[in-house]
């Protein structure tokens, strides 16, 4: 038996609304259809009545969304589509993430955006918005990179008392796979070192995540070590994570698949440079996607996102430093 | 040269104006069909990357809401579109270019499938979120009226689920403030993916919002090639006599999946029976051998012509590269000394 993230991100659902009356879910196609990939299948049927289609209009999706959590509810939203998000952007930094500052009433709200590039998707079914969402005061913005995290961190999600923006990948939907369910967790909010190394210490997130690991292998062959962090979350950023990793290798290379100005990896970067200048050996680095719209053709696409290969060639720049 | 071209596009176009006018629509509504059954085959066969959207049975209506459309006119087509893109002027070959990610085609592999047009003929490219077309066919409209430019009509077309969002309220309340020459083709196909008209809108009637909106209202039976001629050739007349935006709905069944990975098996039988249910392409085929406008075998010669069009097209597309990344420009405004060029030296560094 095993599990794909996307199975998990389904499961966490199925649990949420089992253990909690207070969750429900709303968003287009999401009912007796399941949602575009399949994330809510058959789960309309085992939960009447709280898993609803939504007609094509974001804003209200999740201003609903809202309202229904100031009285208590606990609704997972799903946009079909990340790139669709913005149409539901001004409820989401707006309402959603001022309440609590403004009112002292939390928003604890889940939404959960498809993201990332696939083969063929384009400009408008395949953005990383994560740091967007990190950008506006009063969000969590959660990363998962693995299918134990697409379970757990979706399940934490919903019982925080915050906005969670949930960016799940599609590449990793099906294919990434992982032989059962955990059984525990660790917290939303901490780094993970995903493979312990001496040399340099590459902190990436989500889909990246694997990129970044055949990387490392690659330089293993010619000798070097590389740390790998998984952040995770991106908001809060575990700056002591990657602090302690920096202090052990002197080297950062930060890597993300979203745009390059600003966001995660800039982030990143000038915390590290901030806070453990001392701790540097070398310039830090950040490999991220090129700063255009996603390319739809499938050679534009590959060149236009790091991939393992760039991200071992960035890297062997960073160690001949 | 140029005149020499000329010449023979007033030529082409003097000849188009002979052939009756259902026959013309027809023809069109065929060469959408064929070439939209060679998308879903080479889908099949994974020779196209990403998602294939169709128009199968909403050819009628959106070969109808262009083909009075001319020369500087302005056309916002959305997903369901082949038929109303080829009246206006699409190729075949840049049908399938765009699909391939030709770097020949006129969006040059940067984007594909339904999001590609040329904006300096008049066909907006559409970006995905639904209901943004509709202020933005608008805004063309607005600078033609700047420049003391008239006669310029625009059609944009949306289905029914995406009157939903926003974006279609406030640009058709915009549309109608401005009292701008348009026309809103909203094709009521029943289902938005998955999702049934019950769950998208509680009004009884969806061209109640023309009232609501302060605009002229019109309805038509999208399966009917007549029906729509007939309703489409008023509203873009009336758009273009200044009467404003002009909202045209039609009753009708998208007769393929939401996209080729959908089998639409939520599709209600009843509504496959109903009315709203029949193939355009069969009633249309009726209608105009019944009227003595063509011969069945006409229709099999313009079949046959349709495919050879598609494979010629298909022979010159499939054959051609797709842009080489190394030779990209990978530039996202046109203000060269203004890019933000920090991120190029790192890659060169590497
Ligand atoms: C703002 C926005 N939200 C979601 C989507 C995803 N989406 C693409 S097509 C579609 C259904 C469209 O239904 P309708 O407008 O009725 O057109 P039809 O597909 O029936 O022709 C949805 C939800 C989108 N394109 N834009
Ligand atoms: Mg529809």
């Amino acid at each position: 038996m095993s599990v794909t993230y996307l199975e998990a991100i389904r499961s966490a659902q199925e649990r949420a609304l089992e253990t909690d009356p207070r969750v429900f879910i709303y968003g287009q196609d999401v009912g007796v259809f399941g949602g575009a990939f399949k994330a809510t299948k058959n789960l309309a049927a085992a939960f009447p009545g709280r898993v609803m289609d939504a007609p094509i209009s974001e804003d209200a999706i999740v201003g609903m969304a809202i309202g229904a959590a100031i009285e208590g509810a606990r609704p997972i939203v799903e946009m079909q589509f990340a790139d669709f998000s913005t149409v539901g952007f001004n409820q989401i930094v707006n309402q959603a993430a001022t309440l609590y500052f403004r009112t002292g009433v939390s928003c604890p709200m889940v939404v959960r955006l498809p993201s990332g590039g696939t083969v063929g998707g384009g400009p408008f079914h395949s953005q990383s918005l994560e740091a967007i969402y990190a950008h506006y005061p009063g969000l969590i913005v959660m990363t998962p990179a693995t299918v134990e995290d697409a379970y757990s961190m979706l399940l934490e999600a919903v019982t925080l008392d915050d906005p969670v923006i949930f960016c799940e990948h599609k590449l990793l939907y099906y294919h990434l796979k992982a032989d059962k369910l955990p059984d525990s967790a660790m917290p939303s909010g901490k780094a993970r070192v995903a493979r312990m190394g001496r040399d340099v210490t590459l902190v990436t997130y989500s889909a990246m995540l694997h990129e970044a690991l055949q990387a490392a292998d690659e330089l293993i062959e010619e000798g070097w070590q590389i740390e790998v962090i998984d952040l995770r979350t991106v908001k809060p950023l575990d700056t002591d994570t990657i602090l302690a990793s920096v202090a052990r290798t002197g080297r950062l290379l930060a890597v993300g698949e979203a745009w390059p100005w600003g966001g995660v990896t800039a982030e990143v970067v000038a915390r590290v440079t901030s806070e453990g200048f001392g701790l540097l050996d070398a310039a830090p680095m950040r490999l991220n996607a090129k700063d255009t719209p996603i390319p739809y053709h499938p050679d534009l696409w590959a060149t236009f996102r790091p991939t393992a290969e760039t991200i071992a060639a960035r890297l062997r720049q960073l160690l001949t430093q | 040269m140029a005149a020499a071209i000329k010449d023979e596009a007033q030529e082409s176009e003097k000849l188009a104006q002979s052939v009756p006018l259902p026959v013309r629509a027809y023809r069109v509504m065929l060469r959408a069909r064929i070439i939209e059954e060679k998308l879903a085959s080479l889908y099949r066969a994974g020779m196209i990357k990403g998602g294939v959207f169709l128009g199968k049975g909403q050819e009628a209506l959106s070969t109808a809401s262009t083909i009075f459309l001319r020369k500087g006119d302005i056309y916002g087509p959305c997903i369901r579109d082949q038929a109303g893109r080829l009246a206006f002027g699409d190729t075949m070959l840049d049908t399938l270019r765009t699909y391939f990610g030709s770097a020949q085609g006129p969006m040059r592999g940067r984007d594909g499938n339904i999001h590609r047009g040329r904006p300096k003929e008049g066909s907006y490219a559409m970006i995905s979120h639904l209901g943004s077309m509709m202020a933005v066919v608008g805004g063309g409209l607005y600078a033609r009226r700047l420049r003391g430019e008239t006669g310029a009509v625009g059609v944009t077309s949306i289905g029914e689920g995406g009157t939903s969002t926003g974006a279609f309220h406030e640009g058709v309340n915009f549309l109608a403030v401005e009292k701008l020459p348009v026309v809103i083709v909203v094709a009521n196909n029943q289902y938005a993916y998955s999702t049934p008209n019950s769950r998208q809108f509680a009004c009884a009637d969806l061209l109640d919002r023309a009232k609501g909106y302060g605009i002229a209202g019109h309805r038509t039976d999208g399966t009917d090639i007549m029906a729509c001629l007939e309703t489409l050739e008023h509203a873009v007349s009336a758009a273009r006599e200044g009467g404003g935006p002009q909202m045209v709905l039609a009753s009708l069944l998208r007769l393929v999946g939401h996209g080729e990975h959908d089998d639409a098996s939520y599709v209600d039988a009843n509504l496959r029976k109903a009315n709203v249910g029949r193939d355009c392409m069969e009633v249309g085929a009726q209608e105009i051998t019944e009227a003595g406008l063509a011969t069945v075998a006409d229709i099999e010669a313009w079949t046959a012509e349709a495919q050879a069009e598609v494979e010629a097209a298909l022979s010159i597309a499939q054959r051609e590269k797709g842009p080489d990344p190394n030779n990209e420009d990978w530039r996202a405004i046109s203000t060269e000394r203004l890019v933000d060029g920090c991120y190029d030296d790192e890659e060169e560094d590497a």
